[in-house]
């Protein structure tokens, strides 16, 4: 029934050009495992700079293949699909790997559990998600969030490679574990929806799901109560790995036991990945499930509802942290609330491409103050775990200025104050969400944004206006930690200032 | 009209920016003398470019002057597209307060020369680096007719007043700074939905017409179908048509999400809790800055935003809010009369005085707009003097108890007789400026349509309570006799530079009390443009 195409025709019609980018990332990956083997003990310092190259690399191919104007084509028998949505994500996958890669040389030589590997399992992971962005097929969803998720169940227990029974290794492996069984739990419950999906449909094209189901859409069938299950399966599925309640129990343990490098990478792309799937499974492929013609898609109220959890759960329990990471892994809760309240504005019919275009505005703003924040947490992180607190961040201002400052504008940014990406960000999703008549989510979403002003408020306290017995020297605050902080800060205040930028560059996405 | 051009209003915006830049690159151990300095030219020169402003400005027309509209970003909202649009611009009002800003600026920086909040705390070169950032954003939201950019200029605000508060205030500086950000922060950000559903229903953040452009204030204005523009009514049935007004309608819950924003900053009984704590905590120059202009950008937004784009929403509640406005002024005075805390006094005296502008602004008339936003100018002169007399008492004593002093008179007779100028423009001394402002205002609820003889009554009453509390503060610190001496017997002579801060407040106190159709004349044709809305 089904003939396998021989290479030749494969490469004739597959248009693998589209998936450059992310395909050849991945064969670098490779390339770099066998490197990696044969660098001489003292050129270890080779595998980072050429996993950049690598990067770069990727992100030139990128902008040839992608253009916001360029329509939409699809790859690999309609498996991929290569549009501006593509194109964009994968340039907010590659900065945030690049910042990540910036931030982990340093730390990973203190902490003498500096392996090539590492960078490898980095780049696949996010090769995961640059499959993840682009996939047009629940397998392919599938088979590229496993990619993303098993270098990143790696990295999570990365400390405990060097075994020495300390209680940071002990975290890191329970942080790894404890990701894996969960990650593993829900890539069941994406498969199951997956398989009640295509059951229903018999499809697992997500456009084909979008033409087929439309026909037992209203019906009393059990095609349609399939449909529905899967639908739901499939959202808790990735509800896991963007880690939305009730969905997030793993994440702060998670958070916190990881080496901070990684914590700050896995909490940019998995979501992207994991946000990126869910808008085109939803979007592109279960717009169609209405209960009556011209209402908004079914799933609107579930996903609304689940952004109010996620939006009032990670606010306010962020506010009873103590350690910096913990904090950061809540507010990266309250975020993905955030980020739903754009999902559930997709569901309204006239609303798709503002909404899609506003998630995608939030993720870029979102990739860049988070990194920029964990960047500085880990600076002052000192060796043996220790100084991650709130209050060791007391007295940067007067030590480092630079660096205060840096900090200062993340909170901001991530609290939404104007001038900052993160204004630009919320700005567009609760436009959307207004747009959509979704006001009740709107008004939670901004009271909890002052929810979360006052613990990001807390942290700019510490660091100004508490004043410190002695000076606080950053732990690690080294040339590659300066250049991803900056890295950061600039794309956080130039998208924040100039704000036409955001949204020239998503202007031609559009996902249905 | 072409008005894509650089416009004298982007000038005077931006000089501060350009203040701030310069400091930037400063450094801060080196050129410590020079820095302030920096600052105050800055400032000097942005009040010289808002003279030149009053000096090209037409009081005979309602239009936007010195305007300028560039378009600044597309926002695609499902099928429409939205321009948000770098659009400034000034009419009589603006103007007004554009003037107080830049006028308050170069007298608080001049305040803070010498203080010593820069031997406790150092970071000179940042505390005026914060106070180009305020003074920036402060005239942006003065000046800017674009909903979004307005509520940029809005929240960025908050930032500096915020680091000022927090890190050159007194002993309970952060309570006071966090409750400041965090209350003023909840209050606009619901503004923030109003906005965007402004926007998404009539396509367009802009409030006034400009190029070819309709603006969202004549839509409203120009709305001919059934109901009111916000809530219209569909099949146009003549018994929808004459329901009227109700205040659970679109149109009452986006009034009530601006107000609520507006009224957390003014403050407006009951909003008010913060505004104690963070005038106490605040450096002298945040006060002065605080009640000078800050406390403005509330009442300027209601006169701008609630009035004019939604006027049946705003005859509604005029009544009520008055009301509130009234409440704040017998609450204020009554207790700023029971504080012992001179610097509490004047905070609550802030919320007394705002009681007035509110009731002149829900006078909806234009003897009350004009007393409003006149006495939005006097409160910035006369209670950021008192705010600077509060400031050099605590530099000299360090205490802010009344108890303390006493006496100050017989030791310091000059600063005595400004003292008692400023307190009684304060107090409203017909021949001084505050009797301008508050005897308009008053004459306004007298003869307005929306308000009973009751609101003026009451309102009356807290002229004079503003004399017990503002006399009851006189005698303590400045009459009796002075047994709290000073050690270091230099303190009772004024500095150069506290004398130069209170030259020009004394003059525009004298100048507005005795010729105040200079600046009503600048108001006449911008408020009638408002209240022409209102005639029933």
């Amino acid at each position: 029934m089904f003939e396998a195409p021989t290479i030749a025709e494969f490469l004739a019609h597959s248009n693998l050009a589209s998936t450059a980018p992310a395909t050849l990332l991945a064969l670098w990956t490779l390339l770099l495992v066998l490197v990696d083997l044969f660098l001489p003990e003292d050129r270890q310092g080779w595998t980072p700079v050429l996993a950049c190259v690598g990067l770069g690399i990727s992100f030139i191919l990128n902008l040839f293949v992608y253009s916001p104007a360029a329509s939409e084509q699809v790859a690999l028998y309609g498996m991929f699909v290569a549009d501006a949505f593509t194109g964009f994500l994968n340039v907010v996958i590659l900065v945030a790997t690049l910042i990540a890669v910036l931030m982990s040389w340093d730390y990973l030589n203190r902490a003498d559990i500096h392996r090539g590997e590492f960078y490898i399992l980095a780049l696949l992971s996010s090769a995961g998600a640059m499959f993840m962005v682009g996939a047009n097929d629940l397998i392919v969803v599938f088979v590229a969030l496993e990619l993303l998720s098993i270098p990143l169940y790696i990295l999570a227990a990365f400390r405990s490679i060097k075994n020495d029974g300390s209680d940071l290794a002990l975290k890191s492996e329970e942080s790894g574990m404890k990701y894996f069984i969960l990650g593993a739990f829900s890539s069941a419950f994406l498969v199951f929806g997956s398989a009640l999906v295509y059951g229903a449909t018999g499809s697992t094209n997500i456009p084909e799901i979008f033409a087929l189901a439309g026909s037992i859409v209203g019906t009393t069938s059990s095609a349609m109560f399939y449909l529905l299950i899967g639908a739901a399966m499939l959202f808790v599925g990735l509800g896991f790995k963007v880690a939305v309640v009730p969905f997030h129990m793993w994440t702060p343990d998670v958070y916190e036991g990881a080496p901070t490098p990684v914590t700050a990478f896995m909490s940019v792309t998995a979501k992207i990945g994991g946000f990126a799937a869910m808008l085109r499974i939803l979007v592109t492929g279960l717009s169609v499930l209405v209960l009556a013609e011209g209402q908004p898609a079914t799933w609107q109220a579930t996903v609304s509802i689940v952004a109010i959890l996620t939006l009032v759960l990670g606010n306010f329990v962020a506010i009873s942290q103590r350690n910096l990471k913990r904090m950061l892994a809540y507010s990266s809760i309250a975020h993905a609330g955030y980020i739903l309240v754009a999902v559930a504005a997709a569901g309204t019919a006239n609303v798709v491409d503002a909404a899609t275009q506003s998630a995608l505005v939030y993720m870029l703003a979102y990739m860049f103050t988070n990194l920029g924040a964990f960047a500085v947490v880990m600076a002052i992180e000192k060796e043996d775990g220790s100084g991650g607190n709130i209050e060791d961040i007391t007295g940067l201002a007067r030590s480092r200025p630079l660096m205060a400052m840096a900090m200062t504008i993340f909170m901001l940014s991530l609290t939404g104050i104007p001038l900052t990406a993160g204004f630009i960000g919320k700005f567009m999703v609760f436009a959307s969400a207004v747009q959509a008549g979704l006001f009740g989510l709107a008004i939670i979403g901004v009271l909890t944004s002052v929810v979360s002003a006052f613990y990001y408020i807390r942290v700019v306290v510490n660091m100004y206006l508490r004043d410190s017995s002695g000076e606080l020297q950053p732990a690690l605050e080294t040339r590659y930690v300066r250049w991803a902080i900056h890295i950061a800060l600039a794309g956080t205040m130039i998208f924040g200032i100039f704000y036409p930028l955001a949204t020239n560059l998503v202007s031609g996405v559009s996902i249905v | 009209m072409d008005i894509t051009g650089l416009s004298l209003t982007t000038i005077t915006l931006f000089i501060p920016m350009i203040g701030l830049f310069i400091l930037l690159f400063m450094n801060g151990e080196t050129q410590k003398d020079n820095i302030k300095w920096v600052a105050f030219g800055t400032s000097i020169v942005a009040f010289l470019a808002s003279v030149l402003m009053w000096i090209n400005f037409d009081p005979g027309t309602a239009e936007l002057q010195m305007a300028q509209r560039n378009t600044w970003a597309e926002v695609s909202l499902g099928a429409s597209v939205i321009n948000i649009s770098y659009f400034v611009g000034v009419d009589g009002i603006s103007l007004l307060l554009v003037l107080l800003t830049t006028f308050i600026m170069p007298i608080a920086i001049l305040g803070s020369f010498g203080s010593n909040i820069f031997e406790e705390r150092g970071r000179e070169k940042l505390y005026y680096i914060f106070m180009m950032l305020l003074e920036w954003s402060m005239i942006g939201v003065f000046v800017v007719h674009d909903l979004i950019i307005f509520y940029v200029f809005w929240e960025v605000t908050l930032v500096p007043m915020y680091f000022l508060i927090g890190i050159w205030g007194a002993e309970d500086r952060i309570y006071a700074a966090v409750k400041f950000f965090l209350y003023t922060m909840a209050g606009s950000i619901l503004m923030l939905i109003a906005i965007l559903y402004v926007g998404n229903t009539s396509g367009t953040f802009s409030t006034y017409s400009a190029g070819g452009d309709v603006g969202v204030i004549e839509m409203v204005q120009t709305y001919e179908g059934d109901g009111a523009y916000w809530d219209p009514v569909d099949g146009g049935e003549a018994a929808a048509e004459d329901a009227g007004f109700s205040l659970g309608s679109v149109e009452s819950f986006l009034f009530l999400g601006f107000l609520v924003a507006f009224a957390i900053k003014v403050p407006i009984f009951p909003f008010h809790s913060w505004l104690p704590d963070a005038h106490v905590q605040a450096p002298t120059a945040g006060s002065v800055i605080l009640a000078g202009v800050l406390l403005k950008m509330g009442t300027y937004g209601i006169v701008r935003f609630n009035l004019t784009l939604f006027p049946e929403a705003s005859v509604a509640w005029a009544p009520t809010i008055a009301f509130l406005g009234v409440v704040g002024i017998i609450y204020g005075a009554w207790v700023s009369y029971g504080q012992n805390n001179v610097k509490k006094l004047v905070a609550y005296s802030s919320v007394s005085h705002l009681g007035f502008v509110v009731l002149g602004i829900f006078a909806l008339n234009s003897q009350g707009l004009q007393g409003a936003t006149l006495q939005m100018v006097n409160h910035g002169i006369s209670t950021g003097g008192l705010f600077l007399i509060v400031g050099m008492l605590y530099e000299r004593w360090h205490t802010k108890e009344m108890a303390d002093y006493g006496g100050i008179w017989k030791v310091m007779p000059a600063f005595g007789a400004i003292s008692l100028i400023i307190s009684l423009s304060s107090m409203g001394l017909p021949g001084l400026n505050g009797f301008i402002g508050e005897f308009t205002i008053l004459l306004g609820s007298l003869g307005s349509d929306y308000l009973t003889f009751a609101f003026t009554l009451f309102g009356t009453l807290g002229v004079i309570m503003a004399a017990v509390y503002l006399l009851k503060m006189f005698q303590h610190v400045f009459m009796g006799e002075h047994d709290n001496p000073l050690k270091d017997e230099s303190g009772y002579k004024l500095r150069w530079n506290e004398i130069a801060a209170f030259i020009p407040i004394l003059i525009m106190v004298f100048w507005i009390g005795i010729q105040p159709i200079v600046f009503f004349n600048m108001l006449d044709i911008s408020v009638d443009n408002i209240v022409a809305l209102f005639v029933p």
